[in-house]
């Protein structure tokens, strides 16, 4: 039998089956992988190839992650076989339309060592999964880079996206324009530029992304590095003179503080002066000061980490989000123009603004001063009322003089602010976290700092709000429990990331559960 | 109208001999059709081959011209139900649908109209909808050709090939008065090939003339005595006479040397798949000439035992390449072989996995490894004894999400489960049913409604057992397309009867939306051919609904919610239902983009909503994302050290449906958001207004920065 079969292969393989170009597109729904998959192949007919094209069309078209799928050989007369999908191990060009598409070709073995090249937009469309998470849930994208650095016999990326939203089209465009600028297949740029002008819709838009992308491919650019935060030159302050001198006083303050520190103060005084006002700002800078020389006490100061994140959080908490900043943020002069931007008005279009705003009574409350708040809090009867005056979904015109108005008078009672029933309460809060922040210095300077994080949990308005401080209040009282273990800080820790892993605080209560397990195991 | 327009693709349905066709799989088929002197066409959509419907729903004047009835049938079993027309008159007709889910509506009257027969050429197009990208659950339609004796034809995947098969698809139809199943897989639907054309052909009787001379044969009628010999007729007749033309027509093909210790027996559609396994194994050349004889079956059913036989002298083992389950081919040709007590041995399941798609790794490994057991000597050294072993792939699981398929940017279904989910938050979880089409994507993340699908528009019936009622009453979810299908009579007419108390939601979304926007009978386009308009509320009043609830703006998120608390507490005895109507995006953008561009140039007045996210408002909590999952609503890093998590943010493709600012303020979420709304080319009192309006905010605006601190970002 084998004999037979020796006389069989009688000749070697098929020199040509090397030649035959096996390219997959992934893509997201939507994007157009469709349309860029055609091209490919009228380009490649157009070179005197014969091809074939797949495609998985219907519900994967519905957002999901879509593969399309092309081959091409030179035509000699005879049909050759082509198959109908692309096989782990058996691609040589693979196009990924997101950087995460990118990695799941890579799972999938579409990216073969020493053979494949892969294109790929570094841009990232975010999967629900990903944008559903109360923190960040955004999947790594550096550690989907470096192993397609790895595999990949060439990594041809960056953000393709960009490039088509820059020149008015979508990504199909600008992806053509960097397979071309790979020089993975041998057909000349004008081929590619007859291709699409042959298509006949948004010719123009789409030479504009093509050229721009093949350019970039063909001289393997890659995305620029992104500044560092804080790097981008600071924005210029402005007011009276008065206010000037007092603004220069308080940055002389900061210039003063170490440099860990100083990177967060800075960003942190600006925050709480736009917030408030100069004196805000100062007493801002007295209690990173204060955390400053609690800290130098304590410990042996070193990076200042506890008065870094006291710089960081202290600003936060003392810019709450209240109605009044709400309300002084949508009335400012920047913002129309950098709305009308978005949307790409020009002279000849106008731009309407309508704010969705629905406040509740205790938000209401929150703004009397705070005798009268705590008098009405008091007594569900009144609030009743209130809630049924004030709460419901207001639809604000801030472009028209009246929903303007409405706001820039809310906006106007940041004079008072510090006589509200909010802003009582959100300092009594501030000043019982610092405290125990700083109380825990000189036992365990690690968990003071990590104390001083759990202040991230506090977000949102509302419910949400609400939820946020007492994920805020059960972090807090865990800490209690694992106060003065050595891996206490470490505890601390988890039970923020548990805190912000699902909105309803279930891995945050599992977290405390196993505290619980073993801080009180001794007790029983 | 369809989500695509084919006008292009009609015109290439019009060439003749000496042309060449050139486009998708499905396309081809539709040539076929009429290449063949089709005198009647119809099927329901349903990926793969929405487009054959698709493209002759654009096509009614070429139809018109040929004399042939193009037919947008109600469900699959109306439209096999059609095929009647070929049991007395001498017509060829086709219909298609998806498979299995199509075969299984179709099968009621697949079964009558196999046991009668056909006189003229009666093909069923059915786009096998598995493996990858399929949507359904993961069956055969094999079977169903076998249990109502129809031939299934399962080409191999280029175009000149299923071409043929359409024409011997009619011809063995007549030769054996048997209907004729044409098997295409979702890739050879949508493989871009070509194929020489040849002329139309009108068909020689159209339905029309065949009204004006009636025919009838009452010994083709399902009853006693001759549904007892339509059995015996099967077997005696239609069976030999369907052998008889596959083997004088070579439906089956043999390529490769014709003396081989081994050899494989295929479907015709593994074929491609089967030349790249030999190709990587040096065992094909580029055009698929191989060194391992292959017995191709482009007739599924029946198999032509004899040819089997005949391929399996002189071979020591023979491997059955067969995708899906159970091995309906292998047990044939294993009981054909045990018949004629031949000696080869046979090999499949096993080398080939019993479930999935047979894809390009699977088959390489299958056949090399058969191979390797077989005929070792066949394959080259570096296949036999590779230098290194492949690099093993980088697991990135941890780092690339999951992306399902889900609602697009605007979808008007979205508020109507972030509506449901703001009920639930209030009244607890209850039981929701599913249903077949977009809406069930609502039982993904982030909405997680509704934890069961039955079929199409079987949402609410399958929820029955729940109708008695309870502490909290049943929801069950039904699309339009579903409503049309079958919903109407075995659900909401079920719940009427039965006295359910349960509650339905149907979406009305004007189309038969999942299945590429085919317009149905409550879709509000005017359509020339068909009838549209008519509402879904009416009908569902019409079979004895009393609660009826329509709503006409789904986004409009607080009137959704308070409706559906409204039928989930309301005394009301009987069932609840409402009715949620707002056009398809996707098809909303389509119809509506052309027309506002051409207006935006004509200088006409345009507003063009979207929604924006104030950056510094939004705390970046995503309590908005957990109801949305729009594919808009993202996130991006705020450029500003003090803060520690990404931000909503709303990217260029918005199309301001206004989803995002109703739930923020129906769930009182937070004053992010906003709607900008562009308004192109403004009237001159507008404008005038507008310079007012800005110069009063400016004013305040100046005013209140001259006594405060405030920053610029430096140009």
């Amino acid at each position: 039998m084998n004999e037979l079969s020796a006389k069989l292969r009688s000749q070697d393989p098929d020199a040509r089956l090397g030649q035959i170009v096996k390219l997959a597109v992934m893509a997201v729904g939507g994007q157009g992988g469709g349309v860029l998959t055609n091209w490919i192949t009228d380009l490649a007919e157009r070179n005197g190839y014969r091809v074939q094209a797949t495609s998985v069309a219907g519900v994967a078209q519905r957002t999901g992650a879509t593969i399309y799928y092309v081959e091409m050989l030179p035509d000699t007369g005879r049909q050759p076989v082509f198959a109908l999908a692309p096989a782990e191990g058996d691609v040589d060009i693979l196009i990924a339309a997101e950087m995460m598409e990118a990695g799941r070709a890579i799972m999938r073995g579409f990216v073969t060592p020493g053979r494949t090249t892969l294109i790929a937009s570094t841009h990232r469309n975010l999967a629900t999964v990903e944008k559903i998470v109360p923190g960040s849930g955004i999947g790594d994208a550096e550690t989907v880079k470096k192993a397609a650095a790895e595999v990949a016999k060439e990594f041809i990326a960056f953000d393709m996206e960009r490039i088509a939203l820059d020149s008015g089209t979508v990504i199909s465009a600008a992806l053509f324009g960097a397979l071309a600028g790979s020089g993975t297949l041998p057909f000349d740029a004008d081929s590619y530029r007859e291709t699409i002008r042959a298509s006949g819709r948004g010719v123009e838009a789409s030479l504009r992304a093509f050229e721009a992308a093949r350019e970039a491919a063909e001289r393997r650019a890659t995305d620029p590095a992104p500044a560092p935060s804080g790097a981008a030159p600071a924005p210029q302050v402005r007011g009276p003179a008065k206010l000037m001198a007092k603004w220069q006083a308080l940055e002389a303050r900061v210039a003063a503080l170490p440099d860990p520190v100083q990177a967060l103060a800075a960003p942190g005084l600006k925050k709480v002066v736009a917030f408030q006002d100069v004196a805000y700002g100062a007493e801002y800078l007295d209690r990173v000061e204060a955390a400053m020389r609690a800290e130098e006490q304590a410990t042996t100061g070193g990076d200042w980490p506890f008065t870094a994140q006291a710089a960081k959080y202290v600003a936060n908490a003392m810019a709450y989000d209240d109605i009044i900043r709400v309300a002084d943020h949508k009335t400012q002069a920047a913002r129309m123009p950098r709305i009308g931007a978005e949307v790409g008005a020009t002279e000849a279009t106008l731009v309407q603004v309508t704010e969705y705003v629905h406040p509740g009574a205790a938000e209401f409350v929150s703004l009397m001063p705070a005798g009268l708040g705590r008098w009405a809090s008091a007594r569900p009867g009144v609030m009743k009322a209130i809630d049924r005056v004030v709460n419901r979904g207001r639809r604000i015109r801030t472009d028209g003089i009246i929903g303007f108005t409405m706001l820039y008078l809310a906006a106007g009672l940041r004079p008072w602010r510090r006589r509200l029933l909010r802003h009582r309460q959100e300092m009594a809060h501030l000043e019982n976290w610092l405290s125990a922040a700083t109380a825990r210095l000189r036992s365990d300077p690690a968990l003071a700092a990590e104390t001083l994080r759990v202040r991230r949990l506090v977000k949102g308005y509302s419910d949400t709000h609400a939820r946020g401080l007492s994920k805020f209040d059960k972090v807090m009282s865990g800490i209690l429990l694992v106060e003065g273990r050595e891996d206490a800080a470490d505890w601390a820790r988890r039970l923020i990331d548990a805190a912000l892993q699902d909105p309803e605080g279930k891995a945050l209560d599992g977290a405390l559960e196993t505290i619980r397990s073993f801080a009180t195991a001794g007790r029983a | 109208m369809a989500e695509r327009s084919f006008k292009k693709e009609v015109e290439d349905l019009r060439i003749g001999a000496g042309e060449t066709f050139r486009g998708e799989g499905i396309l081809a088929i539709t040539k076929a059709l009429l290449e063949n002197g089709v005198g009647y066409v119809g099927g329901y959509q349903g990926a793969p081959i929405s487009h054959l419907m698709d493209v002759l729903a654009d096509a009614q004047d070429l139809l018109g011209e040929l004399g042939i009835r193009f037919e947008a049938n109600a469900s699959e079993a109306a439209a096999t139900a059609m095929l009647a027309a070929s049991v007395h008159y001498p017509i060829r007709g086709a219909v298609t649908f998806k498979g299995p889910v199509g075969t299984n509506v179709a099968s009621d009257a697949l079964a009558n109209l196999a046991s009668g027969g056909v006189t003229g050429g009666a093909l069923i197009i059915v786009g096998e909808d598995y493996g990858e990208g399929s949507s359904i659950m993961q069956e055969r339609t094999h079977p169903y050709a076998q249990k109502s004796q129809v031939w299934l034809l399962d080409p191999r995947p280029n175009l000149p090939s299923i071409v043929d098969a359409v024409g011997h698809g009619f011809a063995l139809s007549e030769a054996s008065n048997t209907p004729v199943m044409l098997q295409v897989r979702i890739r050879s639907c949508h493989v871009y090939g070509s194929f020489q054309a040849r002329d139309n052909v009108r068909p020689p009787l159209t339905v029309r003339e065949a009204l004006s001379n009636p025919q009838r044969k009452t010994d083709r009628v399902v009853l006693p005595p001759a549904s007892y010999i339509h059995e015996q007729e099967k077997v005696s007749k239609r069976l030999p006479a369907a052998l008889e033309y596959i083997r004088a027509h070579k439906l089956n093909e043999v390529f490769g040397p014709e003396t081989a210790p081994v050899g494989l027996a295929i479907q015709g559609g593994m074929y491609n798949g089967v030349i790249r396994a030999l190709q990587r194994l040096g065992l094909a050349d580029v055009h698929g000439d191989t060194e391992v004889p292959i017995y191709v079956m482009n007739v599924a059913y029946p198999i032509v035992e004899e040819e089997f036989l005949d391929f399996c002298t002189g071979k020591d083992a023979v491997l059955v390449i067969e995708e899906g389950q159970p091995d309906l081919i292998e047990q044939a040709l294993r009981s054909a072989l045990h018949k004629a007590g031949h000696p080869v041995k046979l090999h499949g399941k096993g080398h080939i996995p019993m479930a999935g798609e047979l894809t390009g790794r699977i088959l390489l490994d299958g056949i090399e490894g058969f191979l390797r057991d077989t005929a070792p000597a066949m394959l080259p050294d570096p296949v036999r004894a590779p230098n290194e072993p492949p690099a093993p792939v980088p697991d990135l699981s941890g780092a690339v999400p999951g992306r399902p398929p889900g609602f697009c940017t605007g979808c008007p279904e979205r508020p109507i489960f972030a509506a449901l989910k703001l009920v639930e938050n209030e009244l607890g979880e209850h039981q929701v049913a599913g249903d077949i089409g977009c809406h069930l994507f609502g039982s993904l993340t982030p909405f997680n409604i509704g934890g069961s699908t039955m079929g199409y528009g079987l949402g609410p019936a399958s929820n029955a057992a729940f109708d008695g009622g309870g502490e909290r009453r049943p929801i069950s979810m039904l699309g339009d397309g579903g409503f049309w299908h079958n919903g109407l009579s075995s659900s909401i007419g079920n719940a009427v009867f039965n006295k359910s108390d349960g509650l339905t939601i149907i979406v009305d979304n004007y189309y038969s939306a999942a299945t590429g926007g085919q317009d149905i009978l409550s879709s509000r386009a005017d359509n020339a051919s068909k009838a549209t308009q008519h509402p879904i509320s009416q009908a569902v009043k019409g079979v004895g609904v009393k609660w009826v609830r329509q709503i006409d703006r789904t986004y409009d998120v607080k009137r959704m919610r308070d409706t559906i608390k409204e039928a989930l507490t309301t005394d009301h005895e009987g069932p609840k239902v409402i009715v949620a109507s707002s056009e398809c995006m996707l098809n909303r953008q389509r119809r509506e983009r052309p027309i506002l561009n051409q207006a935006i140039k004509e200088g006409r007045r345009v507003e063009k909503p979207k929604f924006g996210v104030d950056e510094e408002v939004c705390t970046g909590d995503h309590a908005c994302m957990r109801l949305s999952g729009c594919p808009s609503l993202t996130l991006k890093m705020p450029d500003d050290p003090l803060r520690d998590d990404p931000v909503a943010h709303i990217d260029q493709s918005c199309v301001g449906c206004g989803n995002c600012g109703e739930v923020a303020d129906a769930a009182v979420l937070c004053p992010s958001f906003y709607e900008a709304r562009l308004v192109h080319n403004p009237t001159p009192v507008e404008r005038r207004l507008s310079r007012l309006r800005k110069s009063v905010i400016g004013w305040l605006q100046a005013r209140r920065a001259a006594r405060r601190l405030s920053w610029e970002e430096p140009a």
